[in-house]
């Protein structure tokens, strides 16, 4: 059970990160990693919406906010693994490699794959994501309060 | 009524031409791209995602490009693809308490705990126009300074911890939702909040102004504003679970104000919410006081008769497609209706001419 529930985490986490990816890195970093399999459609690549939700306050009862686009698809390996993809965006051979990196990762080349693209995804992530906190902190300000004059 | 018309398809597609080519402006001038539109005309892509009320900056950076910089016909071309969208399904709540931010500002508490961050704002600028970027700019940078990831706790958490503040209650009902069922009166809060976000910034602005200046004595803190990032995540039911599907920048205004209490309520702080796609601080701002003006009645306050605080008269008047297409359609050929229009007046001026030739006689 608990084993089962790692591999929802693990596999939460690459296609979370996955669907956050830009296209254009993901295929750059496919392209050098090894060669990708045959497969067949289950779904073909849709682009759709998502309704994004918020909550009234922050934290109270939810509320709906607009719309988001999201291309799904899935696909069966010739080796049986099943990918699924839900990624941001209209770009469908984005979430066609979204699919494939979800399926093979599943199989024995999931070291590989995660040492070829899903690392480098993460790091570069990662990377952004500290320099605009760094951006940021250049811009953390401290107010003072100062004493009102009685004339 | 309107009487349709036929005729003038060779003016419309020529002009439909010229209007293309009037577009592109002087052809000596390099063509602006879809993504220069997406990262350096960003707020007016917010807005337009904002009010179209779907999430895409290329759509909208296209949308922008095809209307040319006419903000309300970018988001009409946005309104118009998202029905062609199917919906695939919901979110879950977004949660903005986990924001990564790069701003977050509060005009209540000068020592909020994870620290006031200005990020890149308009405020404090002088307003003067800089002559600089007309030349050939270099790429300017920001600076930078270690940053420990700090948790950035809500401020009205702190209110509430003393009760000072009417609680926000959790729960997890479907909320209603104006794009699948047409608006109804009454409507909640829910269908109140998700109209206002997608309503137009002029309306939504001018309207929370109105409060401000005494049409329904509104006047609050803006308790925290922030703006980053959120993930977004979606229960997928082939895998069972959920999984994050992306990642959107919003802005969340939560407003503090004073409320002296009511007959059900005791004396303490309400609030007014505002969430809004995108870096749109001024919408959100207007969002969380027309929010709270509209909550007269659930608090218990009297209703002055102030313009803000008719929920009717707000939802219904908010969405730029609806008032641009209701307005708009006046321009287009009418003429079955003047004409009838025009024997009418002509009778009962003859009418009233003819009887005062007899009072005169």
């Amino acid at each position: 059970m608990a084993k089962a529930e790692q591999e929802k985490t693990e596999r939460q986490a690459w296609m979370g990160l996955l669907a956050k990816s830009s296209p254009a890195r993901l295929a750059a970093l496919m392209d050098k990693a090894s060669d990708v399999p045959d497969f067949t459609w289950l779904r073909v690549p849709e682009a759709g919406g998502v309704m994004v939700r918020g909550r009234m306050g922050g934290t109270g009862a939810p509320f709906n906010l607009g719309e988001m686009t999201v291309t799904r698809c899935a696909l069966r390996l010739e080796s049986g693994e099943v990918g699924h993809a839900y990624v941001q965006g209209r770009d469908k051979a984005h979430a066609q490699r979204a699919a494939l990196v979800d399926a093979m990762m599943q199989t024995d080349r999931a070291s590989d794959l995660r040492a070829s693209v899903l690392d480098p995804l993460e790091a570069e992530r990662e990377a952004q994501i500290a320099t605009r906190a760094a951006k940021a902190a250049a811009t953390k300000v401290d107010f003072f309060t100062m004493v009102r004059g009685e004339d | 009524m309107y009487v349709a018309v036929k005729g003038g398809e060779r003016a419309i597609d020529n002009a439909h031409e010229w209007l293309a080519e009037e577009r592109r402006g002087d052809p000596a001038v390099p063509e602006l791209s879809v993504t220069q539109i997406r990262e350096q005309m960003k707020l007016a892509v917010n807005r337009v995602m904002a009010e179209g009320s779907l999430y895409d900056p290329d759509l909208a950076a296209l949308a922008i490009k095809q209307s040319r910089g006419d903000l309300i016909e970018a988001i009409f071309l946005i309104r118009a693809y998202r029905t062609t969208l199917p919906r695939i399904g919901h979110s879950e709540p977004v949660d903005t308490g986990a924001m990564i931010c790069d701003r977050r500002v509060s005009a209540t508490f000068k020592d909020a705990p994870g620290g006031q961050v200005l990020g890149p704002t308009f405020d404090y600028t002088h307003r003067l126009l800089d002559f600089k970027l007309a030349a050939e700019g270099e790429t300017p940078r920001a600076q930078e300074v270690d940053a420990e990831r700090k948790e950035t706790p809500r401020i009205t958490e702190f209110l509430n911890r003393d009760g000072l503040i009417q609680e926000e209650t959790p729960s997890d009902e479907t909320p209603p939702d104006m794009t699948r069922a047409p608006m109804e009166y009454p409507a909640n809060r829910a269908l109140r909040l998700q109209a206002l976000t997608r309503g137009d910034e002029g309306f939504v602005l001018g309207m929370a102004y109105s409060t401000q200046r005494g049409y329904g004595r509104n006047h609050p803190f803006v308790g925290e504003l922030r703006i980053g990032k959120v993930p977004v995540e979606m229960e997928i039911a082939e895998l069972g679970f959920s999984v994050e599907i992306g990642e959107i920048d919003l802005t969340e205004c939560e407003t503090v104000n004073q409320f002296a209490g009511s007959k059900t309520e005791p004396p303490q702080f309400t609030r007014g919410y505002g969430l809004v796609f995108g870096q749109t601080e001024r919408k959100a701002i207007s969002m969380a006081l027309v929010d709270r003006s509209l909550r007269w009645e659930e608090l218990g306050e009297d209703n002055v008769g102030a313009p803000a605080q008719d929920e009717e008269f707000v939802l219904s008047h908010s969405d730029n497609i609806q008032a641009t297409g209701f307005l708009e359609h006046i321009k287009l050929p009418h003429y079955v209706d003047f004409q009838s229009e025009l024997e009418l007046v002509r009778r009962m001026r003859a009418e009233a001419q003819a009887s005062y030739k007899e009072a005169a006689e």
